[in-house]
């Protein structure tokens, strides 16, 4: 009676797994179809992804992902990382609050987020294009790093950083040479999550791109908006390989000797 | 600080552009007016903001419904096989949201694989209209939100004391009976969060009714989308937006109070 208990709901969540993964993996084997219209499997073929990269558009929007999420990144975590250090310092009061107003963008749903920044930037008109979407990726990734970066501070404890200042070491120096570097899993952690959540990103950068500054995820819109073809799952698979390693990467890294699973 | 000035400040400037006027040529007039809440009251968009919830709470209820099996599976597993399991869980909620429901598109689409598997096996002659209806819609939306459920449940699964089952089996409780006494009332807030948290998400969403909704399923999200980008009425856009929240707000403090008082009464009896 309890194996067959056990059974169901093992049964039951390898079908969820079935359930989550099956239509990506689909999306995927079809972006080697040889057919153009038809679901029917014709033969493999390369020639998607060929015609993408010989595609001037989809080489730009490719290089606009790339320059956006590396800058954006680099600036969330190293304001993230500025961010949760200078929070640790406040009373319980304040870190209260602010922790609040971190985690808001969170929750809040994205398209209000796009909508706030769009209207934002026309009021201080700012002329919609890589800047401005830079600055949004860094206000949407940058709650991200601080949630990592907060819980590896709160797991380390002060205790290391106390004994460094007694034995003389300036507060910039016990930040260069032990804080730094304890939490430096999880800045790395954190720089890749936002890297990839810019990477992904498409609702708040529908709002702040503009007609100049396509990125991945809007060229694929227009690809999906303009009737399916079979360069949209190359362009997709591309994507989410991309996604996974990252993700991957970014998990082994704040995993790395800290016990405690955060979700 | 950043957040401050690109996060607070411009969501105070939708509040107050819902208060504006739209001039001729879509630009904003500055002029107060409470036209734009007055225009919400149209039962038109009654209807859209009515369509909305049905589908969130729709999604809601679905994504416990599936989600709670799978993070009590999980959350039984040994420790290396729960990192898997849960990083297996993870990955597609990061993989881009228009690509996920693109996938459905493949799969559901008149010429896409199901039809044509079911029409090469002779079960139908005509393609099913599996596609562009709020069946749909609400499938992609479980399909994408779900992950949102699955880990906050697991989270308070976790964390529950496990020796309050084994009192209860000691009692002579059968396994069903624990499960609805003790597991499920605590773990309680994991379902809350998740719930807000799919619910939050499935309210704003318009990328999925974009995508697999067509034409006559569209949500607020996408009625939002068009007032800012096509029809360029942003003093509308905004009321429409801030309608939208303080709806959202409202039904998840009612939903958060709802929890609660069980709870009390349950501790109680």
């Amino acid at each position: 009676m309890k194996t067959w208990r056990r059974h169901t709901l093992s049964g039951y969540s390898w079908l969820m797994l079935v359930f989550l993964y099956l239509p990506i993996a689909i999306l995927m084997l079809y972006s080697f179809n040889d057919s153009r219209i038809n679901a029917v499997w014709s033969g493999f073929t390369w020639k998607w992804y060929i015609s993408l990269f010989e595609n001037r558009q989809v080489i730009q929007a490719l290089t606009n992902s790339l320059t956006i999420g590396i800058i954006s990144s680099v600036l969330a975590t190293v304001l993230g990382t500025a961010a949760s250090l200078a929070i640790k310092q406040y009373s319980l009061r304040w870190r209260t609050i602010v922790n609040g107003l971190v985690y808001l963008p969170i929750v809040i749903p994205e398209i209000m987020m796009g909508l706030a920044m769009l209207v934002l930037f026309s009021q201080i008109h700012m002329e919609l294009g890589k800047a401005t979407l830079i600055m949004a990726h860094v206000t949407f990734s940058m709650p991200y790093v601080m949630v990592i970066i907060s819980a590896r501070l709160a797991e380390m404890g002060g205790e290391l950083e106390e004994a460094a200042q007694d034995l003389g070491a300036t507060p910039w120096g016990t930040l260069r040479h032990v804080t730094l570097p304890l939490i430096m899993p999880g800045i790395v952690a954190g720089f890749l999550m936002s890297f990839t959540l810019s990477l992904d990103d498409f609702i708040i950068s529908f709002f702040v791109a503009g007609p100049n500054s396509t990125t991945l995820p809007l060229y694929i819109y227009g690809l999906v908006k303009r009737g399916v073809s079979p360069e949209v799952n190359a362009l997709s698979t591309l994507l989410i390989v991309c996604t996974v390693l990252l993700v991957i990467i970014a998990e082994l890294f704040r995993r790395k000797d800290s016990k405690t699973i955060t979700f | 600080m950043w957040l401050g000035a690109l996060f607070v400040l411009p969501m105070l400037l939708i509040v107050v552009l819902s208060f504006l006027k739209r001039g001729t040529y879509g630009q904003v007039v500055y002029e107060f007016t409470l036209n734009n809440y007055f225009r919400i009251l149209d039962p038109l968009y009654g209807q859209i903001f009515w369509d909305t919830f049905v589908v969130a709470i729709l999604t809601t209820v679905f994504s416990i419904l599936f989600g709670y099996p799978l993070a009590y599976y999980i959350s039984r597993l040994e420790r290396t096989k729960q990192q898997i399991w849960l990083l297996l869980v993870m990955i597609p909620f990061w993989i881009n949201f228009l690509v996920r429901s693109y996938a459905w598109v493949i799969i559901l689409r008149s010429q896409g694989v199901v039809n044509t598997i079911l029409q090469s096996l002779g079960l139908i002659t005509e393609p099913l209209p599996l596609l562009y209806n709020s069946g749909s819609v609400l499938l992609g939306m479980v399909y994408t939100l779900v992950p949102f459920m699955v880990l906050p449940i697991y989270v308070s699964l976790e964390q529950m004391d496990r020796r309050k089952l084994e009192a209860a089996a000691d009692l002579g409780a059968t396994p069903w009976k624990a499960f609805w006494h003790i597991t499920l009332p605590m773990t309680k807030s994991g379902v809350v969060t998740g719930s807000i948290l799919v619910f939050v998400s499935s309210i704003g969403m318009f990328i999925v009714p974009d995508v697999m909704g067509g034409a006559k399923s569209a949500l607020i999200g996408n009625v939002i989308q068009n007032q800012f980008l096509s029809a360029r009425d942003w003093p509308f856009g905004s009321a429409l937006s801030i309608v939208l929240m303080l709806l959202s707000m409202l039904l998840i403090l009612l939903y958060f109070r709802a929890t609660k008082a069980s709870e009390t009464k349950e501790g109680a009896a």
